[in-house]
């Protein structure tokens, strides 16, 4: 275990947990204020991608294991699609959110878009960290001395 | 007659202007850089200039951003709404697509690199270059049908 | 909130008003569902199953829209010029069965190819991509809005260029394939986004049907022809129109064979489609930049494409190479049909498109079983080889005579329609003789090009020391259904014809514009 930067330890603990949070609110308060799934899975995969790159990837991979993220990100992908597929299945065009809610389509439109915004946060959050832990895995081709 | 070299034509049309700096800026970098990584930034400039180009064409004058005013209970705001003079958001969101285009482009150009320089051990066009020809040399040298007298 | 009043009359959609999306979405499902389970065993069975479905589908619009009018579906239920709409009529029907008919066959054939030549950890990912760019070639024919096309092209070109990476196993410059593909295809499909930008700036909209409109009746400006011209360029990368076509032989080479099956039938020809419709549909050839282009750009840059690669392939010693430039030879005849600009012309470009998919699927699935047996496919090491395996050889036959152009086979039809076309318009500029002429000249050219691989084949002595048995029964009947679909097509050619003149009517007739004979699919 290596023990410097202690400062940027410190920090990334206490960072970690409030930039998840800020990930959420962005995602959930996303259709009342600029956000959405994109902005929060590129958050949220920030604060794992802080973590592994303070803590070393070996516990980054511990809390967010490799197969989970592929994982993830196949889900959020079918969290999206089967959202159109339920509104089809309801009788209404492939992702017309008025399905969910034939006699107030505001409040199917609210849901909706809150159902396929988290698709996509998933993916995100997913997809980021997947292409960091790709990158990151890969043996260096020269030891932190040379340079 | 020659309306395109005063000022105020100029001046107007800085944004294409820009747009085209920037869009030849990066295409010479794929054409002239032999560093892989280095061409990977020229397409990135380039698709950044697709981008520019298109959110300066949904700039209205004066427009604000694309958001329904909202009163404090969080409605929208039907007065507010009519005043309202917000830039086009469409092209906007279209970019919002081609820019998660360009990371997934770019995330797979440069995993294709990290591939390439273990197997080749370099990441320069030209030696790369080099190795292929001698590769396809060799090939010849050794399937080469024409000159084992089979045809 | 009382806006009940406002909640509009919804009739409810039954299952076949959802067939032009479920083309896409199933396929586009199959994908996550994939790597979600993430077993190596039922990644395929899984691409097989959404395969057959979207086949199914595609068959049933193409019999929905043989007689002309369109079907159209609008996403999000928001009406089409405003939200994104999918759009089937006789053309692009046509291209989705042949895009659905050859990733069906060649999902069989890919089973064996693909468990020789990628690692056994990388299967269901690899099948996982394989959907995506299903999906993508797919979606990219059936769409009917402008930017809906990009980003399908983009699905489809990011997994073709990770699916042409696999073969790093067996060929490092697989790599350097997949990149130069990559550097390309980004720039064409950036080029495209350019165009799209301009006539968006133009009209305002990004419906095909609506720009169409908007276009002609604003007439061309500057802005309008620019976009026509970055449209060009992006696409014609895509196809790999003669001097863009450097990436080609080398993706096609040394990606895995199943790889080079799927693309060298489909990517091409969904990228000539979007071509296509963008000259016809969108653009109108009765303005004087789209005329022009077809005619001084486009048509002797076919015939170039047409000897210069030929000339090229008779050369190789490579037998996977050799298709590949066959394949630019081959597009060249299809840019000669749109460039010809007449209805037998389009007709024959339509066709030669289908028939060229067939028949050089067939030869690359005769290529990948070539180098499931002997490891590779040079001419060298695949001497003789016909008289061990006889039913592939004899596959591989068909493929090249169809590839020729002799009677009896699919690739007659298409050419012999090329040259009448030519022919029809000699008559006010004779110099479209020469044009015939040479479409007869370089089909010349595939004969040496052909008769050297029957050579190699047949003609030279074996090497007994090496004991090769005959392809798998998994490879010899996707080889066989597109043998037998050769010939048959050959002798029956009115069916074919019907649907291929019926979509070059469609396109010849220019877009349709926002409301004209939508066919309704629940009622007939």
């Amino acid at each position: 275990m290596i023990f410097h930067h202690l400062i940027l330890r410190v920090v990334t603990k206490l960072l970690v947990g409030t930039i998840v949070l800020f990930a959420l609110y962005v995602q959930f308060h996303g259709d009342f204020s600029p956000g959405g799934g994109f902005q929060a899975g590129v958050i949220m995969s920030v604060a794992f991608i802080l973590y592994g790159i303070v803590f070393s990837l070996e516990s980054a991979k511990k809390v967010f294991p490799e197969w989970v993220v592929h994982k993830l990100l196949a889900l959020g992908v079918l969290i999206y699609a089967g959202t159109g597929v339920a509104t089809m299945l309801l009788g209404y065009d492939f992702l017309d959110y008025d399905a969910f809610s034939p006699l107030h389509p505001t409040h199917g439109q609210h849901w909706g878009l809150l159902v396929i915004e988290f698709g996509v946060g998933v993916t995100v959050t997913g997809v980021m960290v997947a292409i960091y832990y790709a990158f990151a895995g890969r043996p260096p081709s020269m030891s932190d001395e040379e340079w | 007659m020659n309306k395109f070299f005063e000022f105020e034509f100029l001046a107007g049309h800085i944004h294409y202007l820009l747009f085209i700096v920037l869009m030849m800026t990066g295409l010479f970098i794929v054409v002239d850089k032999t560093n892989l990584v280095k061409k990977i930034i020229g397409l990135n400039i380039f698709q950044v200039s697709v981008f520019m180009f298109y959110v300066s064409i949904g700039k209205v004058t004066g427009g604000t951003a694309p958001i329904f005013p909202m009163d404090s209970n969080y409605h929208v705001d039907k007065d507010a709404l009519q005043e309202n003079l917000y830039s086009n958001p469409l092209p906007h969101v279209l970019i919002l697509t081609a820019i998660v285009v360009g990371i997934a482009t770019t995330s797979l150009g440069l995993a294709l690199i990290v591939r390439i320089r273990e197997s080749f051990n370099t990441i320069d066009e030209e030696e790369i270059l080099e190795i292929e020809q001698k590769m396809t040399r060799d090939d010849n040298m050794k399937y080469d049908d024409i000159s084992k007298g089979m045809l | 909130m009382a806006n009940i009043a406002h909640v509009a009359e919804h009739t409810t959609r039954s299952l076949i008003d959802h067939l032009p999306l479920l083309q896409v979405l199933v396929p586009f499902c199959a994908a996550p569902i994939i790597v979600l389970i993430g077993s190596r065993r039922l990644a395929w069975p899984l691409a097989f199953i959404s395969s057959v479905i979207s086949l199914i589908i595609s068959i049933i619009l193409m019999l929905s829209v043989r007689e002309g009018g369109y079907i159209t579906y609008s996403l999000g239920g928001w009406a089409p010029p405003l939200g994104i709409e999918y759009r089937i009529d006789a053309t692009n029907a046509f291209v989705l069965t042949l895009i659905s008919m050859i990733g069906a066959v060649v999902l069989p054939f890919a089973y064996t190819s693909v468990k020789d030549e990628i690692r056994t950890r990388d299967h269901s990912l690899f099948y996982a991509c394989w959907m995506l760019c299903f999906t993508g070639l797919l979606g990219m024919v059936a769409t009917g809005d402008a930017f809906n096309v990009f980003v399908f092209l983009e699905i489809s070109s990011l997994s073709t260029y990770v699916l042409v990476a696999q073969g790093a196993s067996k060929d490092r410059r697989a790599l350097t394939a997949a990149y130069d593909y990559l550097i390309m295809g980004t720039i064409g499909a950036t080029f495209f986004v350019i165009g799209l930008g301009m006539l968006y700036m133009a009209t305002g909209t990004l419906n095909m049907a609506d720009l169409a409109d908007r276009i002609s009746d604003q007439g061309a400006n500057r802005t309008v022809r620019s976009g026509f011209a970055f449209i060009i360029v992006g696409m014609g990368l895509k196809v790999a129109m003669f001097p863009l076509h450097l990436w080609l032989p080398k993706a096609y080479t040394f990606a895995p064979s199943a790889v080079t099956v799927f693309l060298s039938a489909t990517a091409t020809k969904a990228a000539l489609y979007v071509l296509m419709r963008f000259v016809f549909s969108v653009y109108h050839p009765d303005f004087a930049f789209a005329k022009n282009t077809l005619e001084i750009i486009f048509l002797p840059l076919a015939i170039i494409a047409m000897f210069s690669a030929s000339i090229v392939a008779a050369f190789q010693i490579n037998f996977k190479k050799m298709l590949a430039y066959s394949s630019i030879a081959q597009v060249g005849y299809m840019l000669l049909g749109i460039a010809i600009l007449n209805e037998t012309g389009l007709t024959a470009s339509l066709l030669h498109m289908f028939n060229h998919g067939f028949a050089k699927a067939l030869l690359f699935m005769g290529a990948g079983a070539l180098v499931l047996r002997t490891g590779s496919s040079f001419y060298l090491q695949i001497s003789g080889v016909g008289r061990k395996m006889p039913i592939t050889a004899g596959a591989i036959v068909i493929g090249g005579l169809s590839l020729i152009g002799v009677p009896g086979t699919a690739g007659f039809l298409s050419k012999w329609l090329l040259i009448q076309a030519a022919l029809e318009r000699s008559s006010d500029n004779s110099l479209y003789l020469l044009v015939a002429l040479s479409v007869v000249l370089s089909s010349l050219l595939a004969v040496i090009y052909v008769w050297r691989l029957f050579e190699v084949l047949f003609l030279r002595e074996p090497d007994l020391s090496i004991p090769i048995s005959e392809a798998p029964v998994m490879m010899i009947i996707p080889m066989w259904i597109l043998a037998g679909s050769c010939v048959w097509f050959g002798f029956s050619t009115d069916l074919l014809y019907d649907f291929a003149n019926q979509a070059a009517l469609n396109l010849l007739g220019g877009s349709m514009g926002m409301s004209d004979s939508v066919l309704n699919l629940g009622t007939n």
